[in-house]
């Protein structure tokens, strides 16, 4: 082994690894036949943050993330932490099939990228990516997203404009293309703690019947989101 | 920072000096003509319940082809194929060095379907192919310009296959309304009356299960993945 040559080499890669990782192009592309997202959080931020975590209770933040699309309390959070954030990329709703993106964000020295937006119309469904490891290597790598549910809400699937953490209800349907008059599909949450979507239920009925979503529209099978994320 | 890939490309460096200081020189390269034509194998795996596979189309192209894409309207020939399951003028858009093969028939659940296809060899050669649920109204699976021109001979790639929704035909589930089996109902029909004339992600039959009106049965419906695809080289 030649030390001297490898202990010159080594200052030459720190320089160029630290230069090309840190700027990111996020690419978000909605999936779904019929289902809408809210304005989408992308952040940056260290390996033990997280904007949400399979298995745990939903954060008040959270809460309001997914119940009303609100994501001012988890940019907050973002920002007291050092993260690096891109809040509504799409400016406003990203429909069926539409994409989203987030060009050169300067990661700085956070590693990991997480992304989260509310499905509507759902009662407390979200689209979301829980601290993906940005590759050091400059490239193109793709990702997809699953729909969650925060389980902070009961999928009663009844459209009302309830959008406040707390209240039942689905804040909007913005296609338009349900009905109202529903019953109520669920009347609690039986898994109170972040977990993968059921799903939609719907029903065929426009003035009636137990849900005010169309099933043959706003169902929807994971993944719900693709994501192209450019290491520059 | 990734100190792992720091640490590697550090060491691949190091190495590199190493034997640069050695050798003195790299002049004993080795030129490897490819081959004119290539052959690969791709074997197409239903994993549905229910819902059997119209015959496949595999196509080999350049990186400027593509089948469909979500968020675009579909091509007359992708509608041909969602709405009714015939996937040939799907293969007649491979021209010149592009090229195509069909299927020999439905492939069935719990079936699989080998299929040979060779081209000419060039810079970026993408693979594509497409196949309808036939048990469906618009709802249609695939795999769009997968890249196979790094692929050595004997080596595979594996894909799982997604469920599309070409977004030409409402998802009425109506009686009438589908080819398969499960109807024996209408197949393309050139109106379109989607939500939106779009290709998406599929979202899910509904079935007997929830909706009297429909034809379906439960055992029709579809998860998110419907099958696997196995691309080999083989020459």
């Amino acid at each position: 082994m030649d030390l001297k040559s490898s202990l010159l080499a080594m200052p030459l890669i720190a320089v160029s690894t630290l230069s090309q990782a840190a700027v990111v192009d996020v690419k978000i592309t909605n999936l779904t036949q019929g289902i809408y997202y809210t304005p989408l959080l992308v952040t940056a931020h260290t390996s033990d943050a997280h904007l949400f975590e399979v298995g745990q209770t939903a954060s008040s933040a959270l809460q309001a993330m997914a119940e009303g699309g609100d994501i001012s309390g988890l940019q907050t959070i973002a920002d007291g932490i050092s993260a690096v954030s891109s809040a509504n990329p799409a400016g406003g709703l990203l429909a069926p099939t539409e994409y989203a993106m987030v060009s050169d964000l300067d990661t700085g020295s956070n590693t990991h990228l997480s992304i989260v937006a509310m499905l509507l119309p759902t009662n407390d469904g979200f689209v979301g990516k829980d601290s993906w490891e940005i590759p050091s290597e400059a490239g193109t790598y793709t990702f997809y997203m699953n729909g969650y549910d925060a389980g902070t809400e009961a999928n009663d699937e009844i459209v009302n404009g309830g959008g406040m953490s707390g209240v039942p209800g689905i804040p909007a349907n913005p296609g338009m293309n349900g009905g109202t008059g529903g019953s109520g599909v669920a009347t609690a949450s039986a898994n109170t703690k972040i977990h993968i979507h059921p799903g939609n239920v719907g029903d065929q009925d426009a003035a009636g019947g137990m849900s005010d979503l169309d099933s043959r529209i706003h169902r929807w099978l994971n993944p719900v989101a693709k994501v192209v994320v450019t290491v520059k | 920072m990734a100190i792992s890939s720091f640490a590697k490309r550090a060491l691949a460096v190091a190495v590199m000096a190493a034997g640069l200081s050695a050798c003195g020189s790299d002049d004993d390269t080795i030129v490897v003509l490819p081959p004119d034509t290539l052959d690969f194998e791709v074997t197409v795996y239903n994993d549905t319940a229910a819902q059997p596979l119209s015959p496949v189309v595999v196509g080999i192209h350049g990186a400027t082809m593509s089948l469909w894409s979500v968020g675009l309207s579909a091509s007359v020939p992708l509608e041909t194929m969602a709405e009714g399951g015939n996937a040939a003028d799907l293969a007649a858009m491979f021209t010149d060095t592009n090229v195509a093969v069909l299927g020999a028939g439905a492939i069935g659940p719990g079936n699989y379907e080998k299929l040979m296809i060779s081209a000419e060899d060039r810079t970026e050669m993408k693979l594509s192919l497409a196949s309808m649920m036939v048990n469906t109204n618009d709802a249609f699976t695939g795999l769009n310009a997968i890249d196979v021109s790094g692929l050595m001979v004997g080596d595979s790639m594996s894909y799982t296959l997604p469920a599309y929704d070409a977004g030409t035909e409402a998802n009425s589930e109506a009686m009438g309304s589908i080819p398969g089996p499960a109807d024996g109902g209408e197949g393309f029909n050139a109106a379109r009356d989607d939500t939106m004339n779009k290709v998406s992600r599929h979202p899910g039959l509904v079935t007997q299960a929830d909706d009297a009106m429909s034809v379906l049965l439960p055992d029709h419906r579809i998860s998110g993945t419907v099958g696997r695809v196995v691309i080999t080289r083989t020459n």
